[in-house]
Parts: structure tokens; C-alpha cells; sequence
């Protein structure tokens, strides 16, 4: 990581989103600079998920681009996804890997390759402590979303983080923790996007909403 | 990267020997379907001795169409392949880990058990080599011509069928090279031009094929 964390800022500009023969939502715009968080509200089906695919760059918009420190993101490639965490619906457990075995893929995939002590403090630090080597297979619901979000306490080196509900299927106390995680990284100077139906609390210098409206 | 590449390697040999019956299912397949021709055409050598290398050929690119389906479902399913395209790694360079591991698990015992199978047919031994030499060369490239079919078709409905559509006719001149190798050599030409070709036509799709299929992963997955 050359560059300090939370430098660049994400920009979104006239963001237009079709799926199917729907549109979702037009002339979206907003900038994201680090240390701010952004909260993406809205009805079932307004375009939640399609937003914040757009904005890490696995969706094409119908219109408009964003950008990442003032590139747009679709030319910037590797460079763009190297600074992202992205935690989408899908957790990217697999059944026959060991929870460990599982973050450990994450993390080699995003580029940071982690020795299993980290892993393994990780893992504890959302209070897994003790299901380290149990197959996925046979985790709960709520385990495996923590074992995907575990990656967050792994990830302090990424100015940008873009969850997708993170709080679904957690308990209260694991819901306390990934706030934690993410207020931790907001003062950090990294930004954060995400999705949630919670009234999640989490401290940060600047909140940001946008609420999506059902057309 | 070469981390990231070992780790995707490493990650499917894991789960192959963990799901083990995966694998058996396109072993077992392809050691019956080449058993059932000298059964079915009867005992006649000089027949089944011509009749071998393209046995063997049609059965090994029957197998491993059954066994590409599975290429990139189940990370299609269960989001990693989300992970995959926003990795710090090229896609097509983690879509070329993902052809190796497939072929190290699909292709690659197809190729060591094919002189055994070969006996069944009188086949000479001197030729075994040349024979599985082609199937060596050969069936990394059904796997990465493969891969380019598995990624268009992916979660789609009734990807199967489609799949082999699209996929047989780009098979066949492989099948017609690599078939045409122990022939040659049985006939006393040597194998050598075929060889040398599929090997061309592996380092072509090698070169190509995991970033055509690269492209096609980020269509489907939109």
C-alpha cells in the first residue's frame, strides 16, 4: 500500500440504472470522500444491490461513470480493485472449506495474502473463536456472514469498503462488532458504502444517505 | 499475484479431493464407455487396433465436456466468483488457474489411464506413448476451449445442452489432430506433424482462451 489510506474520493456521476425494462433510478450523483460513510436506503427492489455493483464496478450503468480519484473506474481496472473491499449478498463460502480455509481464500484473492495467526485473531475478533477449522457446512447462518465479513478486520489497508446489508442474518453482538469494524476504519480515513435496513449507529466524521425511491 | 494464482490452484485441488465423487463420476465414464467398444464390435484385433486412438479420443472429449459444466458454476453460485472478477489479480489470469486446476483434476488422469484402456484394443505398445502424448497435449485445450463455453452459458437454463453446441464443433479438429497422431504412428508415419500442431494449438488457446472467457465471466455475471 504506497498510498495513505482515504486519500482519493469516489465519484459518482449521473448514474443511470436499467434492469430488465425497469429503470431503477436516473441522474444519480455523489462523492464519497474519505473518512465518510454512506448509507444507501430504500424499499425492496429500488436498487440497492445494483447501486453498490455499479459503484464497485461488477455492473455497467445504463448511463454515467464513476470515478475513483477522478479516473473512471472501468478504465482504472486492477488499480481500482486493489483499494476495494466488496461484500456482496452472496458470502463466497464454500461448504467444504474450513471456515480458516475460507477467509484465507478471501484474502489472497483481494491481494493480501494472510498468515493463519491473522487469520485465526480475525476470526476470533468476530467471535468465532473455536469454529477456525469446522467445515463451512455446518456453520449457521449468521456464522458463515461472520466468516465473510471477518475479512473487514483483515482489510485496514483498503480506503474503500462497499458492503451489502453486512448486518443480515448477524445477532446483536456480532452486529456491535462489524460497527465497531467499520467506525474504526471511517476514522481511519477510508470511506465506506453500504446497505441496511438497521438503524446501525456507527460514529463517522461525515454521514451520507441516499434513499432510493421505488419508480 | 503468483500467490493469489497458487491459492486458486490449490483451493480447487482442496475441494476435488474433499467432493472426491466428482471426479471419480468423469474417471468412471470415460474407463466404461472405452471398455463397452471391444464388447460391442467383437473380437477382432486388426479392427480394435484401428479403431483405438479414435475410441479413446471421442470417449476423453466426451468426458470432459461432462466435467466442464462445473467450471465455474458452484463459484458462480456462492459469490466467490464475484470475489474473483473484483480481485487484484487479472481475470484471465485467475480463469487460466482455474483451467489448470480442472485440467489437473479432469484432464489429466484421463491421460495416465489411457495406456491401460488402449491395451483392451491390441493396441501396440510402442505406440502407447504417442497416444497418450496426444491426449497430454490435447485435452488442455478441450479445457480451455471448454472454458470460454462454461463462462457464456453460466446460469443459464438448460446450460447443457447448450454448452456441448457450442462447445463440440470447436472440439473437432482437435479430435481429428490429436485422433490422427496414434493413427499416424501406427501406420508407420509417426505422429510427429500432429503433435507439433496440437502443441501449436495449445499454446494458441493457452494464449487466448482464459481472456475470451474472462470477458464472457463479466457479461454473465452483469
Amino acid at each position: 500500500m504506497g498510498k495513505k489510506a482515504g486519500t482519493p474520493s469516489l465519484e459518482a456521476v449521473d448514474l443511470h440504472c436499467v434492469r430488465g425494462e425497469r429503470k431503477l433510478f436516473g441522474a444519480l450523483n455523489f462523492t464519497l470522500r474519505g473518512g465518510e460513510l454512506l448509507r444507501i436506503g430504500g424499499a425492496n427492489g429500488s436498487g440497492k444491490t445494483s447501486l453498490l455493483r455499479i459503484a464497485c464496478g461488477l455492473l455497467e450503468p445504463a448511463r454515467g461513470e464513476v470515478r475513483w480519484a477522478g479516473e473512471n473506474i472501468r478504465r482504472l481496472q486492477e488499480e481500482f480493485r486493489r483499494q476495494l473491499v466488496y461484500v456482496g449478498h452472496a458470502n463466497a463460502i464454500k461448504d467444504d472449506l474450513t471456515a480458516a480455509e475460507n477467509l484465507h481464500v478471501a484474502c489472497a484473492l483481494a491481494g493480501v495474502p494472510r498468515q493463519p495467526p491473522q487469520i485465526g485473531e480475525a476470526l476470533r475478533r468476530l467471535g468465532l473463536a473455536g469454529c477456525e477449522n469446522l467445515p463451512a457446512r455446518v456453520l449457521s447462518q449468521g456464522q458463515r456472514r461472520r466468516t465473510a465479513l471477518a475479512r473487514l478486520a483483515l482489510s485496514e489497508g483498503m480506503p474503500l469498503w462497499i458492503l451489502d446489508e453486512p448486518f443480515a442474518a448477524l445477532d446483536a453482538a456480532a452486529v456491535e462488532h462489524v460497527q465497531n469494524l467499520i467506525a474504526e476504519h471511517l476514522l481511519r480515513g477510508a470511506a465506506v458504502i453500504l446497505t441496511t435496513h438497521l438503524d446501525a449507529k456507527i460514529a463517522a466524521a461525515a454521514a451520507l444517505r441516499i434513499d432510493l425511491e421505488t419508480s | 499475484m503468483l500467490a493469489a494464482l497458487r491459492c486458486v490452484i490449490h483451493r480447487d485441488l482442496l475441494l476435488a479431493v474433499r467432493r472426491s465423487s466428482d471426479v471419480l463420476t468423469v474417471l468412471l465414464f470415460f474407463v466404461i464407455v472405452v471398455s463397452l467398444f471391444p464388447l460391442g464390435v467383437g473380437p477382432d484385433p486388426a479392427l480394435l487396433r484401428t479403431i483405438a486412438p479414435g475410441v479413446i479420443w471421442v470417449a476423453a472429449l466426451l468426458a470432459s465436456m461432462l466435467a466442464l459444466q462445473r467450471m465455474f458454476a458452484s463459484d458462480h453460485a456462492d459469490g466467490t466468483l464475484e470475489q474473483m472478477l473484483l480481485g487484484a489479480t487479472p481475470l484471465g489470469m485467475t480463469v487460466a488457474a482455474k483451467v489448470l486446476a480442472h485440467w489437473l483434476i479432469s484432464g489429466l488422469p484421463l491421460v495416465l489411464i489411457s495406456p491401460v484402456l488402449a491395451l483392451q484394443f491390441d493396441f501396440p505398445q510402442e505406440l502407447l506413448g504417442v497416444l497418450a502424448l496426444s491426449l497430454a497435449l490435447g485435452t488442455p485445450i478441450l479445457s480451455l476451449i471448454g472454458a470460454i463455453g462454461a463462462a457464456l452459458t453460466l446460469g443459464l437454463r438448460g446450460a447443457g445442452a447448450l454448452l456441448s453446441l457450442l462447445v463440440l464443433p470447436l472440439y473437432v479438429p482437435v479430435l481429428i489432430i490429436g485422433a490422427g497422431a496414434a493413427e499416424a504412428a501406427a501406420s508407420g508415419m509417426g505422429g510427429h506433424a500432429q503433435l507439433l500442431l496440437l502443441g501449436a494449438l495449445l499454446i494458441f488457446a493457452g494464449a487466448f482462451a482464459p481472456w475470451a472467457a474472462a470477458v464472457a465471466l463479466r457479461i454473465s455475471v452483469e
